[in-house]
């Protein structure tokens, strides 16, 4: 009846995760109770969790990828204080609860924190950029949001249900196979990233529908802001390389569940064809991760400098360069597994090529900040502590492209320390900048400038002082994933790397209060304007938050930089330009399916991951019924009729003028 | 679209040497709708040509069971790619028909494309059975594995098709030929072509390549 499901599923014997997993309990209960209570329930339903609003939704995600983010950095923490004392002893976490620990931070970092952050930013902003109302298909939108959510929820429970992964978080047979992994850790594993890899997949579709169809009049492509060139590019990868992920993991669970031999080592299975096939994903996963992060950087550093981007042209087909060459060289992850070498030479070579485009950026943001009237605020100064880390991350990765390098290196916490490097230094940094950016656009009111620049010197300072011992540790000869040593040399540099983890951690605490200082202190931070940084692109041409339907007129784009632009010409003209009539707008209705989906989802994963097969089947009957309701449903628009367009711009307007009038003047 | 002189325009657009085709905004949703679904076609494109290569790759690991030129049956095969190619063009007759709001040909379209594809999956379906029967089932080798899988994916996607196929006949009855009710069958005709060229590819591929070694 249950499957593979009993009571020894959950692991009384251990009793941190069993702590860990009741307070989260009982927080969420206190939130749903708060909820409940105080009668918060419709509203959150109306206005968030049937939205198909791309704001709203770009919105979740963030708050996912945060919370997600606490999640990852425990088990960081828990991990750097074993190593700190794991020295000649058995440190304070069993072995196998080590591995599942490293194998659930490797997992949750990349796809329910880096992931859904980058995501949320692109749904959150690539619309006000391109100057339209919504994505391409935003009920969609809806559904790949909550997709993801299932994934992050079905990996948070394998913590007090079952187990979770030992394999690293990319799950390499044959240890994966199920002569040797035969728990459920893999089926948590590979269905949470089954079904969020839906999610992302779906995102994708939209986001590239959506910047290659829906771009506002005169949107020509070479004036599009450098983001949504950047996420065109980075869903461009999402659509070519996600569907290898979801054939991967669909072979390892034929090979799990139904006995095939795609990996196996017996009956002439092949463990090297998913080491190809995994990392023919992972390479360009890693500049889906960073490409958006490249673009936030373009847009803050221009904006901060008050300059327009040097050489937007050169950024562009160095963006799309990138796109199609991280496609070639995916074998650099294991040149130490006998593929020979010329073929060896051939992938070292392609591996480097690439760090010729990304230097191309780097100069680029460099020759903006020259000569311009820099302002280090929060984004901006995210933005040039990107640039040093971020160049360190990169020459450490042409080191590591030499095979022969490579070979001393590969698994060692050199290793360790390169992908933490550019991950964090890279897309954390960029999402903390986009996040300081954006917030106001989002909410209508600026963060403390204080806090968050304590925030970004502890965060700064807190990742060099953990990730350099892990380079020394490396050349020194330290291995990754290991859960104790004798090596006495080894023993300084994990004790600084664990006081580093300390000084990351007030970094973050910092942001927190950053967050609930600037909630308290909104009305003081309030950006009436729109336009609170004096920014270039369109986003800012509409009010802070935007109203739903984003523009009350579809923006008329004239050039590059399009608002800095506007500003320019309405300083020159007669400010007073007529306006045209408004219209009425028709906007996408709210729609349950995405929830509803993600419901049936977490039920058919849940089953399938303990062979419960009634309830697979239910939860598929369930999820194949919302399909056709929704199908079925007859107006999925309505109307704003144009008195309230006219009503809800005019609020904003007066404003905007002053601002209009007084800007060029800056 | 309107071709604009640059020189209107240069303050603002200084690399623009000549005429710039000015974007005139965004597409209809008949072509965003359909401009996605490609989208999503060339995806699931991307996970078949992964399941084409784990078969190129593990074609000859056949661990002392059959190869393929000792189980593949070219008579059946041969039916299965004209029941294919024919609802082909059947859906695209259906197509026609709902472009031109002809109830009685689209729907004789949609039902004989139904036929086709049920008459395939029969086929396919026997196929399997016997092979399983014989002792032949996907884990008696990496290469079984793989051409089940493929070729199993590919029917997968033809059920999936029939399924969806009789929700727009349905649709259509209920609803009427009706602008999202018509973007949809564009959809559809557009997986249903695409599952052509699959086939073809899988019949080259596994049945062609693998009854001549
Ligand atoms: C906040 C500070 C962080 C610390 C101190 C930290 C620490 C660690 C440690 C100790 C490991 C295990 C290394 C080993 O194999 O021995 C690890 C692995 C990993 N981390 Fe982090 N991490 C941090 C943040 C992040 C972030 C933000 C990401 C991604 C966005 C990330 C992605 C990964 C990945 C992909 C692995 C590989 C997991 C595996 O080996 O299977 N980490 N990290
Ligand atoms: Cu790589």
């Amino acid at each position: 009846m249950l499957g593979k499901l009993d009571w020894s599923a959950i692991p009384f014997d251990q009793p941190i995760p069993l702590i860990a997993g009741g307070i989260v309990l009982v927080a969420i209960l206190g939130v749903l109770t708060w909820v409940v209570v105080k009668g918060h329930l419709p509203y959150l339903w109306s206005e968030w969790i049937t939205s198909v609003d791309h704001k709203r939704i770009g919105v979740m995600y963030i708050l996912l990828a945060s919370v997600m983010l606490l999640r990852g950095g425990s088990d960081a923490i828990m991990m750097r204080i074993q190593q700190a004392v794991a020295y000649q002893s058995q440190g304070y976490l069993p072995p196998e609860h080590y591995n599942q620990i490293f194998s659930a931070h490797g997992t949750i970092m990349i796809f329910f924190v880096a992931m859904p952050f980058v995501i949320g930013l692109m749904n959150l902003i690539v619309p006000l950029q391109l100057g339209v109302r919504d994505v391409a298909f935003p009920t969609l939108n809806s559904v790949g949001f909550w997709l993801t959510a299932t994934g992050a929820l079905l990996v948070n429970l394998s913590l007090v249900v079952g187990e979770f992964a030992r394999t690293g978080w990319l799950a390499f047979p044959p240890l994966s196979e199920l002569s040797y992994s035969p728990g459920v850790g893999v089926d948590y594993y590979a269905w949470s990233l089954q079904i969020s890899g839906v999610g992302t997949l779906v995102a994708g579709i939209n986001l590239v529908t959506t910047v290659l169809k829906l771009r506002t009049k005169g949107m020509n492509y070479l004036r599009m802001p450098m983001f949504c060139w950047t996420t065109l590019a980075s869903n461009l990868l999402i659509v070519a390389a996600f569907p290898i992920l979801t054939a991967t993991l669909a072979m390892l669970l034929l090979d799990r569940y139904l006995g095939f031999h795609f990996f196996t080592n017996e009956a002439g299975g092949n463990v090297m064809m998913f080491m190809n096939l995994i990392w023919a994903w992972g390479h360009p996963e890693v500049y889906i991760l960073v490409l958006p992060a490249f673009g936030i950087f373009s847009e803050v550093v221009s904006t901060f400098s008050g300059k327009a981007l040097f050489g937007y042209r050169s950024m562009v087909l160095a963006t799309m360069a990138i796109c199609v060459i991280s496609f070639m060289v995916w074998l650099h992850h294991f040149f130490t597994m006998g593929a020979g070498p010329d073929v060896n030479a051939i992938f070292g070579i392609a591996s480097m090529i690439i760090a010729v485009p990304t230097g191309v950026k780097i100069y680029n943001w460099l020759f903006t900040m020259y000569g311009g009237r820099i302002r280090f605020a929060t984004p901006m100064l995210w933005a040039v502590g990107f640039m040093v880390t971020f160049i360190v991350g990169g020459l450490t990765g042409v080191l590591l492209a030499v095979p022969p390098a490579d070979f001393m290196l590969h698994n060692s916490m050199f290793l360790v320390a390169h992908f933490h490097n550019v991950i964090i230094g890279g897309v954390l940094f960029g999402a903390f900048a986009g996040f300081e950016y954006w917030f106001p656009k989002a909410f209508g009111f600026r963060l403390d400038e204080r806090w968050g620049k304590l925030a970004f010197w502890f965060t700064f300072l807190g990742f060099f002082i953990t990730f350099v011992p892990l380079y020394i540790a490396g050349m020194l000869g330290m291995t990754r994933r290991m859960q104790h040593y004798d090596v006495a040399a080894w023993r300084p540099w994990m004790i600084v790397a664990a006081i580093g983890m300390a000084v990351l951690t007030i970094g973050v605490i910092c942001q927190i209060v950053q967050i609930v200082v600037s909630i308290r202190n909104r009305e003081a931070l309030r950006d009436r304007t729109g336009d609170p940084w004096d920014g270039r692109s369109l986003e800012w041409a509409t009010s802070s938050p935007p109203p739903v339907f984003n523009f009350a007129f579809s923006p008329d784009v004239r050039g590059e930089d399009a608002y800095w632009d506007m500003k320019a010409r309405a300083q020159q003209q007669s400010l007073e330009r007529d306006r045209p009539e408004y219209q009425d707008i028709e906007m996408p209705r709210n729609s349950p399916t995405g929830f509803v989906c993600a419901f049936f989802a977490t039920i058919m994963g849940f089953a399938l991951i303990w062979h419960i097969w009634w309830m697979v089947i239910l939860g598929g009957l369930g999820a194949w019924a919302t399909f056709v309701v929704f199908a079925w449903r007859d107006h999925d628009e309505y109307v704003i009729p144009a008195g309230e367009v006219a009503a809800i711009d005019r609020v904003n307007l007066e404003e905007r003028r002053n601002l209009v009038s007084m800007a060029g003047a800056v | 679209m309107a071709m604009t002189a640059a020189a209107g325009h240069a303050h603002a657009d200084p690399h623009h040497i000549g005429v710039v085709i000015e974007h005139p905004g965004p597409a209809s949703k008949r072509i965003v709708t359909a401009y996605g679904f490609w989208i999503f076609l060339l995806s699931d494109i991307v996970m078949f040509s992964c399941f084409f290569a784990a078969y190129a790759v593990l074609s000859g690991q056949t661990a002392g069971g059959p190869k393929g030129s000792e189980i593949f049956e070219q008579g059946n095969v041969a039916i299965e790619t004209v029941c294919l190619l024919l609802s082909s063009f059947t859906c695209g007759m259906a197509s026609i028909a709902a472009d031109v709001r002809n109830r009685f040909w689209f729907y004789l379209g949609m039902t004989v494309t139904c036929v086709l594809g049920l008459i395939f999956l029969v086929i396919e379906f026997r196929e399997f059975a016997d092979l399983v029967a014989r002792g032949y089932g996907p884990s008696r080798s990496a290469f079984l594995t793989a051409f089940f899988s493929l070729v199993g994916c590919h029917g997968l996607h033809v059920s999936a098709g029939v399924l969806w196929l009789l929700t727009m006949m349905a649709q259509v009855f209920a609803k009427g030929f009706r602008a999202d009710v018509l973007r949809r069958m564009m959809c559809f005709a557009l997986f249903w072509h695409a599952l052509d060229i699959v086939w073809v590819g899988v019949f080259s591929v596994v049945y062609l390549l693998g009854s001549a070694a």
